[in-house]
């Protein structure tokens, strides 16, 4: 036994994915390229690890290149800093040393240009002049896009994990999830991000037990520190001494056995005492996560998010990947429907290979179906794609950032021309096609009526139209706590859109995170809501929820909801009301 | 100087108010990628290769430092006198 006399450290962070995990830490440098690696290069291979080097350089300056072309001709003038870092990629003491140093040495890329770097570094130091110290930071942000080009060439490092970890990184971008191999994590833990972050969503939907917005998590552990995650409470333990470590093991036993418990009674459908069926789905990121929502004991699936195929490759995917995917979930879920959403890109999920790096607003750019309709080519070849799944099962269209009436007829416009091109090449599918449009953005809740006339079902993506509703950025901790589901204008919003649908005998769905909170049950039920679509996980969960509830009271109870002014009076009435039930569930926050 | 339109080397006063900084070193890089050989400029002694702008900041040569700019091939020397030119008219600055 190894004996530290490391005190235990106990830091609080969100809780953001349940469950309790003990494991050592490994710690994933900021973009991936903080650790370098030094290995040695056969003779053999130099050839091609100088060609892995020229092309990093290379997709490095031609991003550069972009920037420099996109930037308006008045501000041309501020960036001929640019100018010189083109330059600077080939420069002889950077680009030429580099290859140098692998062939004199044999090492890899990575080793050599970091060698390189920091003696350049060197030299600009010793130098008297301030401003020519200053360069010094050009050419290390010059060989940092040249490093994280060649890193993500390869394998970021996350990637790269052999053992089962406690993943311990300042943040992780979409693609850098997308990245991980999630087998082998066994906990997340992040400095920045909050609930509703991509991170957190994904730790979610694969059960990953993860604490997030940590702030410092990366300077208080160290690699192979050991670490519980307490994902239920949000606390994260490093160095736990023995009595800490059996308390905890104790706890995810008990966890365990509580989930056994709740799954158990998942396959019982979601009807309320008074006898009203509801749909209860599951949204799912990856194919394989199907079998989870089934697992769980979900419907259907309510809201099958795109992007992934799109994040986790350097280029677009093309129709056959597309269908072979969407058609496999299909299969399997049949014949529960599956809702497919078209890609929604957005800055907090840029594509490497599609995205502007210079947005300033990525969430209010150009993003969903703003892109897709900038971009009809990618549009139909999803699209395409969707449709030949539709042959194979129940699937509906799901349209994504709509915020104009517009926008709907143009996409289903370019879905007429899909289906047409597909008829003409003999290709079968379903003709009559379900397509529904989200509701997320406040311009389309407010036009809903006039959306309701063209459209199939309505899913309303409570996450942005929170974020859009009341102006809160939701990874911003500084006003995190504003982003309120129960605020009252997002009520009346929500009433507003179902009240219209039920007008139009269109179906309406709620697919945000708010639909997975059993508090948010009775508020929901009694706004005539009868769908709802969450993490697999959750289902369970919000299942027993309904079938402890009654319409006709929570119908009744709405009418006290829509009095109050703030979330903390709807809190109050839903604890006075409600608090025994959800008690009872097992729902502790 | 003594500058002959034939010398394989020429001396220049470095005549912007900013001297040898970024943008101009990037300058002459442009000018000397087309050169056939090599094309040194030569500061207190100290020796930077002008087609890398790394080199030629590490000179630190500031407004009114005298530099040596040489060519190792005759057939540079177009190359030569533009850069005489760029350096003494301050770099279009």
């Amino acid at each position: 036994m190894e004996h530290t006399v490391e005190k235990e450290i106990r830091l609080k962070g969100i809780n953001v994915s349940p469950g309790i995990c003990i494991g050592k830490a490994y710690l994933v440098g900021k973009e991936g390229v903080d650790v370098v690696n030094k290995y040695y290069i056969s003779k053999d291979n130099l050839q091609n690890e100088i060609k892995r080097f020229k092309s990093a350089v290379k997709r490095a300056k031609d991003k550069l290149q972009e920037i420099i072309e996109t930037t308006p001709e008045e501000l041309r003038q501020h960036i001929h800093i640019l100018e010189t870092h083109k330059i600077l990629y080939k420069d002889k003491m950077l680009y030429g040393k580099t290859i140098e140093t692998m062939e004199k040495e044999l090492v890899n890329a990575e080793w050599a240009l970091k060698q390189v770097v920091s003696n350049v570094k060197r030299m600009f130091k010793n130098m008297t002049d301030p401003y020519l110290q200053g360069r010094a930071a050009d050419i290390v942000q010059v060989s940092e896009s040249i490093m994280q080009n060649l890193v993500g060439a390869k394998t970021l490092d996350i990637g790269a994990i052999r053992k089962r970890v406690i993943l311990v990184a300042a943040d992780l971008s979409p693609a850098e999830t997308s990245q991980i191999q999630l087998e082998k994590i066994k906990g997340l833990i992040t400095d920045l991000g909050g609930k509703t972050s991509h991170t957190g969503i994904i730790a979610r939907s694969l059960e990953i037990p993860a604490v997030l917005g940590l702030e410092r998590a990366t300077h208080s552990i160290k690699n192979d520190d050991i670490v519980i995650v307490d994902g239920t409470a949000g606390i994260v333990i490093v160095h736990p001494t023995d009595q800490t470590l059996i308390k905890f093991e104790e706890r995810q036993s008990n966890y365990e056995k509580y989930k056994a418990v709740i799954s158990r009674s998942s396959h019982l459908p979601a009807e309320t005492v008074d006898g009203i069926k509801l749909e209860v789905l599951g949204n799912i990121e990856l194919p394989e996560e199907v079998v989870s929502v089934i697992n769980y004991g979900g419907d259907g699936i309510g809201l099958y998010r795109t992007e992934f195929q799109y994040l986790s490759r350097r280029r677009f995917p093309n129709e056959h990947d597309l269908f072979d995917n969407y058609k496999d979930v299909v299969e399997v879920m049949s014949p529960g429907s599956v809702t497919i959403r078209t890609l929604d890109i957005s800055g907090d999920k840029g594509l490497s290979y599609a995205s502007d790096p210079d947005e300033k607003n990525p969430v209010l750019g150009l993003r969903g179906i703003r892109y897709c309709l900038k971009n009809p080519d990618v549009f139909k070849t999803q699209l395409r794609a969707v449709l030949r799944a539709s042959a194979y099962g129940h699937v509906k269209i799901l349209l994504p950032m709509i915020s104009r009436h517009e926008e709907v007829l143009a996409a289903k416009k370019l879905l007429a021309n899909a289906a047409d091109s597909l008829d003409k090449e003999g290709i079968g599918f379903n003709d009559d096609i379900e397509v529904g449009i989200m509701i997320e953005v406040p311009s389309a809740a407010i036009m809903a009526d006039v959306m309701a006339k063209d459209v199939d079902f309505f899913s309303i993506g409570t996450n942005d139209l929170i974020q859009y509703s009341l102006a809160v950025d939701r990874v911003n901790r500084q006003v995190s706590h504003l982003y309120q589901p129960l605020n009252p204008a997002i009520i009346r919003m929500i009433k507003h859109v179902a009240d219209i649908a039920k007008t139009n005998n269109i179906e309406v769905c709620i697919c945000g995170e708010m639909a997975s909170d059993p508090m948010n049950m009775p508020i929901l039920l009694g706004l005539g809501i009868n769908r709802l679509s969450m993490n697999p996980q959750s289902i369970p969960v919000i299942k027993k929820t309904i079938r402890s509830l009654n319409i006709k009271d929570t119908a009744l109870f709405v009418k006290d909801v829509l009095k109050e002014t703030s979330e903390t009076g709807i809190m109050e009435i839903l604890q006075h009301t409600y608090g025994n039930i959800l008690q009872d569930i097992g729902y502790t926050d | 100087m003594n500058n002959s339109e034939n010398d394989l080397s020429r001396h220049v006063i470095i005549a912007n108010d900013l001297g040898l900084h970024a943008r101009s070193a990037s300058k002459i890089v442009k000018l000397v990628q087309s050169a056939t050989s090599n094309v040194w400029i030569i500061k207190d002694g100290k020796k930077a290769d002008a087609s890398s702008i790394i080199d030629i900041l590490t000179l630190a040569g500031p407004k009114g430092s005298t530099i040596t700019i040489t060519i190792d091939d005759q057939s540079d020397l177009g190359i030569l006198n533009n850069l005489v030119q760029l350096i003494e008219s301050g770099f279009g600055e």
